[in-house]
């Protein structure tokens, strides 16, 4: 049994977005405080008396409960809003006129999808599209959110503000979209998850288990998209794929002190075969139809990565082939070069990488100081006193004054 | 940023006969080709590839068979670059797989449609 200390941020993080869904829909961007206000009340209310009195029988039960009943009163209380949510209420229970709050879980899946959809709308910025989705649809802190996205909370108040204004301004929905749209948006959809899932994976933040949480989040959030039939489509099953195969690697990239662990070096037992098999089921699930997404390309990177056979890094190659004609990235640019240098040599990557034009990108003077290491050593140390100069992460500080020392000790 | 297609053209010879190995490398080049433009941003159309099936239309609907019964070379293809200059883009084309097979690259300017 978890002691309460445990127990309330376990069931905040599970409970506070289930529950902030379904009101939300119900009260709609315009009141969308005030939905997260009665959450917020009842997760107080729940630490208090569960602290004195201990835990109840069925603490998600009794959340519901008092989540239920502090949202009718203030629905009862504001007769202008009552109007307005009563009529859609009523047509649900014409008999009884009683407001009732359904948290199924079927409805609760269904207001999150819902929610996703409203929140992943290409009318605000994308990192704002990132917070909302952090903040509603995965119950995290503000204080979290500002620590993935190496800020302080005053910034993520304000861009969150911001966000939910717009939303309201431009009177957005929250619900599904149409059959029509359906595929269009949830293109936007899984930018987002994306850029979700990479914000924990490649975040500069020190804070490990935040980070691994928001790229299990962006999981969650994907899973979800694949349990409803609208939105099963092949390029969401190659998301989850790439989710999988990624964070089939998370223990073995993290190095003692937080510094990233080069693919070559990591220990291939911390690999963890489970989630690689995971997203080899999904990788299979995404292969039907013609489209091919960058999230297939990358997910079969992925795949490749994971695999030990002899000719994978032209297999690798040629997919960052595609994936850049499909869409330039500089990171995607940068490990193609890396690629290269395992199937032409070091010498002949060189020559391409000075052609890519990203001087003065941390990961490009990084690079080049792997691919000088043992070619030219003087070129390899000036690359990575460059790099050092660009990046302020200490762990990555750390490891490429070692990298120096090294060469500098031949 | 200006833009040039890159224009293939290939004479048909119907002797050359590669085998499959010899044409996956000539696959494998060309992916590269194109990859490589790409890691530089500088591809802005992977444009399209063109088949020997065909027929040229003319006046007074006249039809023959086949986009090369005239001319002895064939476009079998373009792709679009995004470079400054007509030099970059040139240097581009030197990379192309075409020579080994006898073809040539055409180069050419695209005319902005915003000016």
């Amino acid at each position: 049994m978890k002691s309460e200390k445990e127990l309330i941020p376990h069931l905040f993080r599970s409970e506070y977005s289930k529950i902030t869904a379904v009101l939300g829909r119900l009260f709609g961007f315009e009141h969308i405080e005030i939905a997260e206000d009665i959450v917020s009340d009842t997760f107080m209310m729940a630490a208090e008396t569960w602290g004195q009195k201990g835990l109840p029988d069925n603490p998600v039960a009794w959340l519901y409960a008092v989540a239920k009943n502090k949202a009718k009163d203030y629905l009862k209380r504001n007769q202008l809003f009552s109007d307005k949510i009563a009529a859609a209420v009523a047509y649900n229970s014409p008999e009884t006129y009683e407001i009732e709050i359904d948290l199924s879980g079927k409805n609760i899946t269904d207001s999150q999808l819902q929610m996703m959809f409203a929140i992943c709308n290409p009318i605000i910025p994308a990192e704002a599209q990132i917070g909302l989705s952090l903040r509603i649809l995965c119950g995290f802190g503000i204080e979290e959110i500002a620590d993935a996205f190496l800020t302080n909370k005053e910034t993520i108040n304000k861009r969150l503000f911001r966000a939910k204004e717009k939303l309201r301004a431009e009177q957005v929905k929250i619900e599904f979209p149409d059959k029509e749209e359906v595929a269009s948006r949830l293109n936007t959809v899984l930018t987002t998850l994306y850029l979700l899932f990479n914000e924990g994976y490649y975040s500069l933040s020190q804070n490990a288990s935040l980070r691994k949480d928001l790229c299990l989040e962006a999981m969650r959030l994907t899973y979800l998209l694949i349990g409803n039939e609208a939105t099963n489509q092949p390029a969401a099953n190659a998301l989850l794929a790439l989710m999988c195969f990624h964070s089939s690697r998370f223990e073995a990239r993290l190095g003692q002190h937080g510094e990233s662990v080069l693919y070559e070096e990591q220990d291939t037992s911390l690999w963890d075969d489970e989630l690689i098999a995971r997203g080899q089921h999904y990788l299979n699930k995404a292969s039907v139809g013609n489209a091919i997404s960058k999230y297939h390309v990358e997910a079969a990177i992925a795949y490749w990565h994971t695999t030990r056979t002899a000719d994978k890094w032209e297999h690798i190659l040629q997919l960052y082939n595609t994936l850049l004609i499909l869409e330039y990235s500089p990171i995607a640019a940068l490990n193609r070069t890396y690629a290269l240098s395992k199937t032409i040599g070091k010498e002949a990557a060189i020559i391409e990488a000075g052609k890519l034009g990203l001087n003065g990108n941390y990961l490009y003077h990084c690079l080049m100081g792997y691919l000088y290491s043992g070619i030219e050593n003087t070129c390899a140390i000036a690359n990575f006193e460059t790099a050092l100069k660009l990046t302020k992460a200490k762990a990555d500080k750390a490891q490429i004054r070692q990298y120096i020392s090294d060469l500098k000790n031949g | 940023m200006n833009e040039f297609s890159l224009i293939f053209r290939n004479e048909q010879n119907p002797d050359v006969q590669f085998s499959p190995e010899q044409m996956q490398e000539i696959l494998k080049q060309w992916h590269d080709w194109m990859g490589g433009m790409a890691a530089q941003n500088k591809m802005a159309n992977p444009g399209n590839r063109l088949a020997f099936e065909g027929a040229v239309v003319r006046k007074n609907n006249v039809v023959t068979d086949g986009p090369y019964a005239e001319i002895k070379e064939m476009i079998s293809g373009y792709i679009v670059v995004q470079t400054e200059t007509l030099a970059e883009a040139i240097e581009l084309a030197k990379g192309c797989p075409i020579y080994n097979a006898g073809g040539c690259v055409e180069v050419r300017s695209i005319i902005p449609m915003s000016m």
